[in-house]
């Protein structure tokens, strides 16, 4: 059978350049790694990446043993010592016609509050980590979810043609009709409104799984259009109508020739999707659409101490610039991975 | 009137500046109180009607205290030869519809039909207590009430034109009681339903006449009101802006935009909903009665629409607006109190927060999961979210401070008494446990604005710490009074408010807790808990009747039934609230009605 390794269709065929020869002795998969080592922004990218995943995976480490808070229960009433003094959370004014009631500011005492306090008296810190939790787990899932419906769904369209791309195109057309953040609004408000019962399955509308799914939907047909693209050319090319001659089943094309060709554009969304996906979970949960209360996800963050963003900004910031350099990350390592999977990489000087 | 905002403020009078107000309704001590063709509905602050009262005049008269009036006169007079003139520009976040005054229902527009419109009778245009009494607007006088409280005979003020220049005749007034049916005010079917021909016109509102209702003398210039029954609470309801005296030509259908003239020392000139209302002098105005209706200080005012509370406030205190409509919002009053204690002022308000227990539904059909609930919030931290102990009053009881039948008492907390000390968690826990109702699922539904979801998520915390697993719902402010009165909603628990639209033990109890009520699969339910003890509406049907008769006795029913109401938590009151009212550097003579919860603006100048 004419199977052409991965990478094979822009392999370069000139020989003789000594880099070129040691790529094609390392294969490809090792070639994209090479790239991406030599790649040191998105080296960069990736450390960052890493050092908000750990810090997140690491905040009931935090919570518990680190602040002694809990970031999903309100705490009005509590007191703090620092300085040798004792701190509301929670501090009535006592100036002027004594109105308003502040949540103490930042401390930066890693042990107590170290952003502060939001409005229900919850540490901002120890719900900034459990809020990146939910929204990488989110951004993360979702991705997982849109790659792998759009990869089923372009391939089938592409490879099969006939009336199943004419259907699945019309699909990906109608939901491309949509503007993408009101066709979220508009299925986040279906449902939450009441959990989601399918027989046996009982999903809660506080439940982390429907934001997951409603992103992980609503961006299939930005993948699976490129997808579709990529697998009529691969379906018209000769080692496909080499193996579709020969009689090869279909399933088999589709796994062994088709599959690995397409997975290397479906890396090169990973960390863009996740992008696109974080930015699009903050901004549901911002609007009360995405991750429910008592929960935090960066969103949420904002969306709470957007009352105080004179008094107490960084209840809002913080959370905010966590979200930007996340993005950047991963459009940073999005573009690395690009290059590095990207076989044109190998022409640059 | 129904749950509003934060910013349609209702005043909580002082405990010792209350009974003058709210007795305003007596009868002549020497009739012994009962109900008979003498009954006088004569104010305290009112000139007597009696030959008491008008001898008790001629002796003030003649100690020379009537020159006080004079005098007041020629200072009113001096003041508004010095301050007259200038434009006040007040901003809020948004239009509030239509602007005829026999339909709308809403805060921002109530506050300001009173410098535009006149009834009968209106509450007097004053601040603090003052405002609480009720005086002859258009009528001439107090009315004259006959037939055992169900008569009242009004004679008209002559001279007295609209802003289209045209004479105020009885017609008008006749023409104004027959539109409130024929536009279906939203209050046709409450607050007037009782004056004859009603029930005809409420079924057939374009053929309404109110044969024997109402009844002009054109010769006499009378107007006389035939009541169904007697209503001891039917002058407040005169005072309301449904009641406005409008031309009789005036289309009887909704004119939205477009304004009706008016007998009040302003006009409206011009509104469009997306950009701003503006209203100017009336130049047919000439004042009659400084109690009733003043000539305004201010030429002009101009409403902007469209800023959110934030930038009300950066337009206030950068002396780009005079007034904000919307209460500030919270994360900025220690700023205020402290940057810019002057341009602030605090009122209370009759009015309360509170949380709707639905008992049709569980949890809370059971009654121990409702006293679970009671015993463990923690009122004293609830108040944070409105601004802290100086802009809100934990409160244990439905009726306010100050209101007839208030006598202070809290059941659910640590030590019950007088007053709420501290929540008691372990009470709570233990009447979960013996509700039978632990770990079930109890949904909060929130309006989306700042102090509604704060006290949803403190709410959820407090629901999850006593063994329920709750969640929260936050939907715009825009639909959510509408969609929690709804049962087909099914909502469990939610977080709402009650401003009284006047001063009444009535407004509150019957009103949001009375069998009459509760209307299954409307959006016009007021009493919201679904809650309907027959017992208890028999005591309040018999403290209606007997506010007429003998208002002591009913306040000491009304307290009962407030107990009463509270034995069995079909709501848990949180607080009763002060309005944040925030004006510009050059605002002067700021005066908060305490009647109408409004900013008596006629009374402000900016010169």
């Amino acid at each position: 059978m004419a199977t052409e390794p991965a990478f094979g269709l822009a392999l370069p065929t000139s020989t003789g350049h000594d880099e070129q020869t040691d790529a094609r002795a390392r294969g490809p998969w090792a070639q994209a790694l090479h790239r991406f080592s030599r790649n040191g922004s998105a080296l960069i990218a990736a450390l960052v990446l890493i050092v908000v995943i750990v810090a997140s995976l690491l905040a009931p480490v935090y919570a518990i043993w680190i602040a002694g808070v809990d970031p999903f229960s309100s705490n009005l009433e509590s007191e703090i010592t620092l300085g040798g003094e004792r701190l509301p959370v929670l501090a009535p004014s006592t100036e002027g016609l004594g109105i308003g009631v502040m949540p103490i500011g930042p401390t930066w005492q890693f042990n107590a509050y170290f952003l502060g306090a939001d409005e229900q008296g919850r540490d901002v810190m120890a719900r900034l980590l459990y809020g990146g939790r939910a929204t990488l787990l989110i951004g993360s899932l979702s991705t997982a979810i849109t790659l792998v419906l759009a990869a089923f769904v372009g391939i089938c369209a592409g490879f099969f043609g006939g009336w199943i791309d004419r259907i699945l195109s019309r699909v990906l057309d109608i939901l491309w009709a949509f503007p993408v953040y009101l066709f979220a609004i508009c299925l986040s408000i279906v449902l939450l409104n009441s959990r989601i019962e399918l027989g046996p399955i009982v999903i809660d509308s506080s439940s982390l799984i429907i934001p997951i799914m409603i992103i992980g939907v609503i961006y299939v047909p930005y993948v699976a259009r490129p997808i579709r693209g990529q697998v009529l050319a691969l379906r018209k090319s000769d080692f496909v109508m080499a193996a579709i001659g020969l009689g090869v089943p279909p399933h088999r094309i589709l796994i062994r020739d088709i599959l690995p060709n397409v997975l290397t554009t479906l890396i090169v969304f990973v960390p863009l999707m996740m992008a696109l996906n974080i930015a699009t979970e903050t901004a549901l949960s911002f609007l009360s659409l995405g991750v429910q209360s008592p929960g935090a996800s960066w969103g949420t963050i904002i969306r709470d101490g957007q009352s105080l963003l004179y008094s107490r900004p960084w209840v809002s910031t913080a959370p905010g610039l966590v979200i930007i350099v996340t993005i950047v990350a991963l459009n940073i390592l999005g573009d690395g991975v690009r290059d590095a999977f990207d076989p044109r990489a190998k022409l640059r000087p | 009137m129904t749950a509003i905002p934060a910013e349609r403020e209702r005043f909580v009078p002082e405990k010792s500046s209350i009974l003058p107000s709210l007795e305003r309704f007596r009868f002549s001590r020497k009739r012994g109180n009962a109900p008979s063709p003498c009954f006088y509905a004569i104010q305290d602050a009112k000139p007597l009607r009696t030959f008491a009262g008008i001898a008790l005049s001629i002796a003030l008269a003649a100690l020379g205290l009537l020159p006080g009036l004079s005098q007041a006169a020629e200072n009113r007079a001096e003041l508004m030869q010095a301050h007259r003139g200038g434009t006040v520009r007040v901003v809020s976040r948004s239009a509030g519809g239509t602007i005829d005054p026999q339909i709308n229902y809403a805060p921002l527009y109530w506050s300001y039909y009173g410098g535009i419109y006149d009834g009968l009778v209106t509450f007097r245009k004053a601040g603090g207590v003052d405002s609480l009494v009720i005086v002859p607007d258009l009528a001439e006088a107090m009315p004259s009430v006959q037939n055992a409280g169900k008569t009242y005979i009004f004679k008209l003020r002559k001279g007295i034109k609209f802003s289209n220049g045209r004479d105020l005749t009885t017609d008008d007034v006749v023409a104004s009681f027959q539109r409130i049916f024929k536009v279906s005010s939203p209050t046709s079917g409450t607050w007037y339903k009782d004056i004859i021909g009603a029930d005809a016109c409420l079924a057939k509102p374009d053929d309404c006449t109110l044969d024997g209702g109402i009844v002009a003398d054109k010769s006499n210039w009378t107007i006389t009101i035939n009541l169904t029954a007697p209503d001891g609470e039917f002058l407040d309801k005169l005072s309301m802006p449904h009641a406005s005296i409008l031309p009789a030509e005036t289309v009887a259908r909704d004119v939205g935009i477009d304004p009706i003239p008016g007998t009040g020392p302003y006009a409206f000139e011009s509104y469009d909903p997306n950009k701003a209302l503006v209203w100017v002098r009336n130049p047919h105005f000439k004042e009659w009665s400084v109690e009733a209706q003043p000539d305004g200080y201010v030429d002009r005012f101009e409403l902007d629409f469209g800023l959110t509370a934030d930038a009300q406030v950066n337009a206030i205190i950068n002396d780009q607006a005079d007034v904000m409509f919307d209460q500030p919002p919270a994360s900025r009053l220690a700023e205020l109190g402290t940057k810019f204690p002057k341009q602030v002022h605090l009122d209370p308000q009759l009015a309360f927060w509170y949380l709707p227990l639905n008992v049709n539904l569980a949890p809370f059909d059971n009654l121990k999961a409702r006293q679970a609930l009671a015993h463990a919030i923690d009122l004293k931290a609830v108040i944070n979210f409105f601004g802290g102990r100086n802009l809100a009053t934990p409160t244990c009881q439905i009726l306010p401070p100050g209101m007839q039948g208030y006598n202070a008492f809290c059941l659910h907390t640590k030590d019950p008494g007088s007053k709420w000390t501290e929540p008691d968690l372990d009470k709570a826990r233990q009447l979960v446990d013996e509700s039978g109702t632990k770990g079930q699922t109890i949904t909060i539904l929130t309006e989306d604005g700042e102090i509604s979801r704060n006290i949803g998520s403190y709410l959820q915390s407090t629901l999850n710490s006593i063994g329920y697993n709750a969640n929260i719902k936050s939907i715009s402010g825009n639909i959510h009074y509408g969609y929690i009165q709804n049962t087909n909603n099914k909502v469990q628990i939610s977080v709402t408010q009650w401003y009284a639209d006047y001063p009444a033990a009535s407004d509150f109890l019957n009103v949001l807790l009375g069998c009459g009520s509760f209307r299954e699969g409307s959006d016009s339910s007021p009493n919201i808990s679904g809650f309907c003890d027959k017992d208890l509406q028999a005591q309040m049907d018999k403290a209606l009747a007997l506010g007429i008769t003998d208002q002591a006795a009913a306040s000491e029913l009304w307290a009962a039934i407030d107990q009463g109401m509270m034995e069995q938590v079909p709501l848990i009151p949180l607080f009763n609230p002060k309005q944040v009212t925030l004006v510009s550097k050059r605002m002067g003579n700021f005066q908060y009605s305490k009647a109408t919860n409004t900013w008596a603006y006629t009374l402000g100048w900016v010169r």
